[in-house]
């Protein structure tokens, strides 16, 4: 239901705000881990919720998204489970928007018509499909339409003009603008031509923009008032669950998501 | 060529349904522009001389295409005028500068990279060919060489990762996931999505997304395109088979593409069957595969039911890869070629035949396609040309198959 991603941002922007969007790992570092960590994202103020179906050989991710990955797959988790995953997080009182984020073999191995029926029935809002450009993602984005999912494009520091007018047409809920010519992993200071970047994307679309890779501040946040609408944050919380013993997890989660969404003090 | 080829790919890049672009939107606009280039080059006289007396003067070509006449009679005998019964032809891409076909490629990119304005050059590296091939044209070039090589690749191929270090290119060990080709290549992509503005991507085979396939293609149909005019001028007469070993699928798009409208000329492919295709280890997506999408094209994969990449085994470090290139997943479904395997243990019995009756000592991945040779002159008649795409020379993997062998060398 693509307009529940709406409403969320709608609400961060009536509080001056720029929207959270934390990232998981389904079923990293284990199977059932993944309903408690999405409960201390949510508890930590996060506006959205992004899983991230493991892939065998994720080119776009660095070394933190590989592992956890690898992980995922080592201790099970398939793509054929993750349906039941999201009925389990919406039963468990998840309810704020969830964006699906794959590659494009594991949907397809699944079968593009099942995978966005069966995600949307279960309670996904969304889709990034990462190694599909505006170029090949007709059918999905189509799918995901007729599924009232949206459908988020990428878009990169190297696209021109004429390709964020292409995706712009294509994409429903938001566009997710990949901060920096590079791959998943925290980095310490944002882009410095960002500001630039954001302000060519703005003028070609009234879609809501959310900026991810390499963010991991409160202060990257911060930085970003009044230029983007939400930010993805995915590593640093990766990061952060490889190095926390397990019974303090969801405890050091939800308080790093305060620092990030202000809420908590560092 | 005749004027009733088709043209593929199409402009999105598909032969058929295989093929496409496949790849995170940071590439897309360098893809593009790489396509340009490609084109641009292409129609410029200028571009193409250069190309040629490169070919000609640093690569050695035209490459002999030598007829194998113990091969042939020992594989299928005499005929009463003591004849071979089947006349098998070598097309010797092992005599080649650095021994292999991957040059071809490699000098035709690394003169399109120059045209791009791209001094820093990447590439990903199996058995180490297309690692040394890239290093060379890097050093005659002028241009920084990074190559991405699995470790386990690093161990198997010891000899070239010393080739490309005194080429002057940096090696750059890969220990992610099964630590061969697939993951250098994801490695390389993940630095080429880093430093796209500097940097161009030297692909080795006829994978990755378009403009790639077709690019690789036509730097390698080189090959074909001297085998056909050789064979008119020895034989009079097209070959009936053409038969070449397929990893990525480079050497052996090279030697069938010139003959794609010839269609008395039967096409064989031959994977790597690695333990046997009864086994999970070998890598023979066409054989044994289904079509998904890895390293930016759709085409025939190893895959497991939920669409992840698996891993894959050979002996030669060539083939040893999951995926192959989009045309060839056409000239499967299109029926215009047959694909076959040739095991770990078939292909070392080749490499030593050819060994022994010609003098030659070929690569391992060539020796798959030997292998099928074997197989293949059973069911001939007599009369019967077959010319075999000989992609390379064995030396760098003397310990390899030393060890396959039992031989202890020092
Ligand atoms: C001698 C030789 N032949 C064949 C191959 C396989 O590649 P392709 O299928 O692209 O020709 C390699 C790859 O390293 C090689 O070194």
């Amino acid at each position: 239901m693509s307009e529940r991603i709406g409403e969320a941002l709608a609400r961060a922007k009536a509080d001056d705000r720029v929207a959270l969007i934390g990232y998981l790992t389904a079923g990293f570092p284990e199977p059932d881990a993944t309903v408690e960590l999405a409960k201390a994202l949510v508890a930590g103020g996060a506006d959205m919720l992004e899983l991230g179906l493991p892939f065998s050989d994720p080119l776009a991710d660095g070394v933190t998204m590989q592992r956890s990955n690898l992980k995922a797959l080592e201790q099970g988790m398939t793509v054929a489970r993750s349906p039941e995953l999201i009925r389990e997080l919406r039963a468990a009182g998840v309810v704020i928007p969830l964006i699906v984020m794959t590659y494009y073999n594991p949907i397809l191995a699944y079968g593009q018509d099942g995978f966005v029926q069966d995600i949307a029935a279960a309670g996904a809002d969304g889709l990034i499909a990462v190694d599909v450009p505006p170029e090949e993602s007709e059918a999905l984005s189509g799918r995901c339409r007729e599924a009232s999912m949206a459908f988020v494009p990428l878009l990169a520091p190297t696209s021109t003009d004429e390709r964020i007018a292409l995706a712009s047409r294509q994409a429903s809920g938001f566009i997710y603008c990949v901060s920096v010519a590079g791959v998943t992993g925290v980095r310490r200071a944002l882009s410095s031509d960002l500001g630039e970047y954001l302000n060519r994307v703005r003028r070609q679309t009234d879609l809501p923009l959310a900026v991810g890779f390499g963010i991991s501040r409160r202060e990257h946040i911060e930085a970003l008032h009044g230029k983007a609408d939400a930010v993805i944050v995915a590593s640093a919380i990766v990061d952060l669950i490889e190095a926390t013993p397990r019974e303090e997890r969801e405890e050091v989660v939800r308080g790093f998501v305060e620092v990030l969404t202000g809420r908590g003090k560092v | 060529m005749s004027n009733d080829a088709p043209v593929l790919p199409d402009e999105r890049g598909r032969f058929g349904e295989f093929g496409g672009r496949f790849v995170p939107e940071t590439l897309m606009t360098a893809i593009g522009e790489l396509e340009r280039a490609f084109a641009e080059a292409q129609a410029d006289p200028a571009f193409r001389d250069e190309l040629d007396a490169l070919l000609r003067d640093f690569v050695g070509r035209p490459t002999p295409l030598y007829f194998a006449e113990n091969l042939s009679k020992r594989l299928a005998g005499e005929d009463a005028n003591g004849e071979p019964r089947v006349r098998i032809y070598l097309k010797r891409e092992d005599l080649a500068h650095t021994g292999a076909h991957k040059i071809n490629n490699a000098v035709g990119q690394g003169l399109l990279a120059r045209r791009l304005g791209k001094r820093r050059i990447i590439a990903e590296t199996g058995a180490g060919q297309h690692g040394v091939a890239a290093a060379t044209v890097c050093a005659m070039l002028g241009q920084e060489c990074i190559v991405y090589m699995g470790a386990e690749d690093v161990r198997r191929q010891a000899l070239n990762v010393f080739r490309m270090k005194l080429l002057g290119a940096e090696v750059r060990v890969v220990d992610s996931g099964s630590r061969t080709l697939k993951d250098a290549i994801n490695e390389a992509i993940r630095d080429w999505v880093t430093n796209v503005e500097t940097t161009h991507y030297l692909l080795g085979s006829a994978v990755g997304p378009h403009p790639y396939p077709l690019m690789v293609r036509e730097f390698q149909s080189v090959i074909g395109g001297e085998a056909r005019e050789q064979l008119l001028g020895v034989e009079g007469r097209l070959p009936d088979y053409a038969v070449a070993c397929v990893g990525g699928g480079s050497n052996a798009i090279g030697l069938f593409h010139p003959f794609y409208m010839d269609e008395s000329v039967h096409f064989i492919g031959v994977e790597a069957g690695g333990e046997g295709l009864d086994t999970p280890r070998h890598a023979a997506p066409l054989s044994a595969g289904r079509p998904g999408v890895l390293h930016g094209a759709y085409s025939f994969l190893m895959q497991d039911e939920g669409g992840q990449i698996e891993e894959t085994h050979s002996i030669s470090a060539g083939l040893d890869y999951p995926g192959v290139g989009p045309e060839h997943s056409f000239y499967k479904e299109s029926g215009r070629a047959t694909y076959a395997t040739a095991t770990d243990d078939e292909a070392l019995t080749a490499f030593r035949l050819l060994s022994e009756t010609e003098g030659i000592i070929p690569a391992l991945e060539p020796a798959h396609a030997l292998a099928h040779i074997v197989k293949l002159v059973r069911d001939v008649a007599d009369g019967t040309v077959i010319v075999v795409g000989l992609s390379g020379r064995g030396d760098k993997d003397m310990e390899a198959t030393a060890k396959a062998l039992g031989v202890k060398l020092t």
